[in-house]
């Protein structure tokens, strides 16, 4: 019964298991999903952040080249950290910026426009996230550059820094 | 500072002890009866050294020496004391501190139990167990020293998470390593009884007490470590299928097919080979699962602080305990003649074959389902998630035949039985079950069809083992071990299927009208406590039936470090645990308030304690036939 | 045997009526199934975070609209990859989660069959 092959295959077997967990020892255990790029922009209805109008994504994504799609909220520190960044996109007349404003408070969230200044042309409220799940975001502030076919082809997760922007000013160009 | 040298140094000593274990084994082979005083005390010694600095360390905890680096990080001036003595084991190094602990005075004892075992068994089961206490200590020592200190002296500690504040944690790893290394010595020993050819019906009696204990305390670990679950996440169940509870049931489901299988040996010596096998795989289950905890590849609620060079040395050392195994075993067993004889079909040996091949599947699919994933990282880079429904749907199916068989089992003997004795009054207690369970899947609602069979399933073996129970005289232990089983799945079943639950967002002064009842949030309080903050919600409760509850939950708002978290009140009749819980709506008056009705809660923590009972009368009437 | 016929014909008798599952039931039997992104080991159910919460208004939102079971669990996949379940569908990633458990199971039975004598 003791066959000569068994010790030796179980030998590799384990040798196998012991490479792949100590290989898995290095990969990280946080999830982030893999970017799925060229999809179609999904299509979803809000109000309108000043005037309270319903607004439907299909009427606001039509004629330009290319669209930022910017989802922040007052409450949020790194969205503080890239209006800047935002807001010198924003001299840039080829684009718009549109804001999704993420589960936030109104009042705050008029303030922390009136500090730092606007870079949205249209604001759309998403007041219970569900918006940015539709986009398939998890937290904010989160970043989508999308073209004239209403794709999305270029996701940015976190705050944008010198290195997203460099990649923007590229697709613009 | 001076109790931190002196638990540094101890662990040394211990160390040097566990060297000197080797070399006087050694040397003194030849002379057995000098060498088995000197090893005797020996392993006093280096028991005692390690006692010392285990003591030192919770010296330590208790008056908050935040020179200490795991009691400033994970300690508080503020904590009450019980929660800084559990301090001591709540953390990384601590708890491996606790694990050598229970190494060195588990061999202890194991040579104390076994002096009418053959010397070279029990010397070599010793020196077997130094290669797995050498590990720790070199563990401790290089990776994970709990007696490194700060300086400056910092003031204040950083606290303990205080999700882990809870009694049942406090007392849930050291039940659980009591557990794992028991499984240590199972492994050792029979290591030790491959090489000397002793595996035997003596050898079975001596090493089922360890099995035992093992079992034992897995159990009553597993099961505290659900009720922790249960009462402190606030989720409202107690299994979620987490890689790191599945890390503690599968050296349990190992060990349960090793409990019945030993039995087996110890009638008939047959099925060595399969007992040496299953007693390396659950010690080797055991240090895999504090690799996998403790390596931080697993993605789990349980955070633990992680290291990669923990995980390296903890898998190195792995692999070297399986390939020195396995070549003992290989170049060391000796073929059985027995062995070769076949079982008679109707007998109970069968059946704890079937045992064993059910324990195996549910084995092959907890162990696959948690590591899965890992591997399919490594290899294409595509990460998924396994969870509740996978095990569901692979483990409840294969319940039924499970549980229809162990209810034939019970009534079986050893050698032969025969056909004519599962009679009429069986059959008569198959169809009860069968109209009962369909009466509750009625006043249930009617879920499916599936259900209602795994129900009847559960109740014929219910049934049976209560019927069992009154039957035989020989061995309450087993009858009891079984009937707690068998309520135990039954729990779980009507738990799963008949609990219900609402969930609605609430503020003070309203009234919250569904189906079954009403829900009225009448007031809120709150208090400032030694380390937290409490927040009290009032619920008025009432259903259908005009029945009335009070329900308190809480919010606790930590300082040390500020964290939320929701205590939620649970109310426990025989029938069922009313349970609600309340959590925050962000930037609002409002709280979200989840209430659900759980039939028979309290029967599944019954049942599992009266299963380790079964299994503590079992040890003590080993113990006591000596 | 007859004993089998007759658990089968008692089981449709008692088993005619299926209730449908209601609203905020299937909500929470969707939401156990899925898992949080940010609140990594828990599910969205037991979840309180900001992304639960919003999961769970969309899986509202998308019973109202009509969707099956089916067509949420995979309009979140599409958005957040196959981590997001908790149960992985069997294809060529999965087969072999899937079938060595019960390969295995096969193997243990056929040994045990072998170890057994039917005869006396």
């Amino acid at each position: 019964m003791k066959n000569k092959f068994i010790l030796p295959s179980l030998i590799i077997f384990f040798t196998f298991c012991f490479i792949i967990f100590y290989n898995s020892l290095e990969n990280s255990n946080s999830y982030i999903p893999k970017d799925d790029f060229d999809t179609k922009l999904p299509i979803f209805n809000s109000k309108d952040f000043f005037s309270k109008k319903e607004i439907s994504s299909q009427d606001l994504f039509v004629d330009n080249d290319y669209y930022i799609l910017n989802i922040w909220a007052s409450w949020c520190a790194p969205c503080r950290k890239e209006h800047p960044e935002l807001m010198k996109l924003s001299k840039n007349s080829s684009i718009k910026i549109i804001g999704i404003n993420y589960k936030d408070n109104l009042k705050n969230a008029k303030k922390f426009l009136n500090d730092l200044g606007n870079p949205y042309s249209t604001i759309l409220i998403d007041d219970d996230g569900t918006i940015s799940i539709e986009l398939g975001a998890y937290g904010v502030p989160e970043t989508f550059i999308i073209n004239k076919q209403n794709k999305i082809i270029q996701k940015f997760r976190g705050a944008l820094n010198t290195e997203s922007i460099e990649k923007i000013n590229l697709i613009l160009k | 500072m001076l109790t931190n040298q002196i638990g540094y140094y101890s662990i040394i000593l211990g160390l040097i002890f566990s060297v000197l274990i080797f070399i006087t084994s050694l040397k003194d082979l030849k002379n057995i009866k000098i060498l088995n005083k000197k090893i005797f005390f020996l392993s006093f010694f280096q028991f005692f050294f390690v006692l010392l600095s285990f003591i030192a360390l919770i010296f330590l905890f208790i008056s908050s020496d935040f020179g200490n680096e795991i009691v400033f990080s994970n300690s508080h001036s503020t904590k009450p004391i019980f929660y800084k003595i559990a301090g001591a084991w709540g953390n990384h190094e601590g708890s491996l501190l606790l694990w050598l602990l229970v190494l060195t005075l588990f061999i202890f004892l194991f040579l104390l139990n076994s002096k009418n075992q053959p010397i070279k068994y029990r010397i070599l089961t010793l020196v077997y167990q130094q290669i797995i206490i050498i590990g720790f200590f070199l563990f401790i020592l290089l990776t994970s020293s709990p007696f490194n200190y700060l300086y400056p002296i910092p003031t204040e500690g950083l606290g303990l998470n205080p999700i882990l504040q809870d009694p049942a944690l406090a007392i849930h790893p050291p039940i659980l390593y009591l557990g794992y290394v028991g499984s240590s010595i199972v492994f050792s020993a029979s290591l030790a009884a491959t090489t000397q050819n002793y595996i035997s019906k003596a050898w079975a009696k001596n090493i089922k007490i360890w099995i035992l204990i093992s079992w034992i305390f897995l159990t009553i670990g597993i099961l505290v470590g659900s009720i922790w679950a249960y009462y402190e996440l606030g989720w409202g169940g107690f299994w979620f299928w987490d890689p790191v509870e599945n890390v503690s049931l599968m050296p349990w489901l190992c060990l349960t097919a090793l409990l019945h299988c030993v039995l087996v040996l110890e009638k008939k010596s047959l099925l060595s080979s399969w007992i040496i096998i299953l007693s390396i795989s659950t010690f080797i289950l055991s240090v895999s699962g504090t690799f996998l905890v403790r390596s931080g590849v697993l993605n789990s609620v349980h955070t633990f602080a992680n290291d990669p060079s923990r995980g390296i040395f903890i898998l190195v050392f792995l692999f070297i305990l399986i390939l020195f195994s396995l070549i003992i075993f290989f170049f060391f067993k000796k073929e059985n003649k027995d062995e070769k004889i076949k079982i008679f079909w109707l007998s109970k040996d069968t059946f704890i074959l079937i045992n064993n091949w059910f324990m195996m599947y549910f084995l092959s699919v907890v162990l696959i389902g948690t590591i899965y994933p890992i591997f399919l990282e490594v290899l294409s880079n595509d990460k998924i998630s396994i969870g509740p429904p996978f095990y569901h749907k692979l483990i409840i199916p294969v319940l039924i035949p499970f549980l229809i068989l162990m209810s034939f089992s019970q009534s079986l003997s050893w050698f032969k039985s025969k056909i004519d004795k599962i009679n009429v009054k069986l059959i008569l207690v198959f169809i009860i079950s069968i109209i009962l369970s369909f009466s509750i899947a009625k006043i249930a609602g009617s879920k499916n069809l599936y259900n209602s069979i795994l129900v009847s399933a559960s109740l014929y073996l219910f049934l049976v083992s209560i019927k069992d129970f009154f039957n035989r005289y020989k061995s309450y232990a087993q009858s009891i071990s079984h009937f707690g089983f068998s309520l135990l799945i039954l729990s779980i079943l009507l738990n799963g299927i008949l609990s219900t639950e609402v969930t609605a967002n609430l503020k003070v002064g309203e009234k919250f009208i569904y189906k079954e009842g009403s829900i009225e949030f009448s007031s809120i309080k709150s208090y400032q406590k030694n380390n937290f903050k409490s927040i009290v919600g009032l619920f008025k409760i009432e259903d259908k039936k005009k029945n009335y509850v009070e329900l308190e939950p809480e919010l606790r708002i930590y300082n040390q470090p500020i964290t939320i978290t929701s205590e939620a009140d649970i109310k426990t009749t025989i029938y069922s645990d009313k349970f609600l819980v309340m959590n925050k709506v962000k930037g609002d008056d409002y709280f979200n308030v989840r209430y659900q009705v759980k039939p028979f809660m309290i029967w599944i923590w019954i049942s599992t304690f009266l299963l380790a009972f079964g299994g503590s009368l079992s040890l003590f009437r080993r113990i006591n036939e000596k | 045997m007859k004993f089998l016929k007759f658990l089968i014909i008692l089981v449709f008798i008692f088993n005619t009526a299926y209730s449908n599952e209601n609203r905020s039931e299937l909500i929470n039997k969707i939401s156990k199934n899925i898992r949080c992104l940010i609140c990594q080991g828990q599910s969205v159910y037991d979840s309180n975070s900001d992304f639960a919460l919003s999961v769970k208004l969309v899986i509202g939102k998308k019973i109202d609209q009509g969707d099956s079971e089916k067509e949420i669990y995979e309009f979140l996949e599409k958005k957040y990859g196959e981590w997001i379940t908790y149960d992985p569908a069997f294809n060529k990633k999965t087969f072999i989660l899937w079938t060595l458990p019960i390969l295995l199971f096969l193997i243990g039975g056929a040994i045990i069959f072998r170890k057994v004598n039917v005869q006396k």
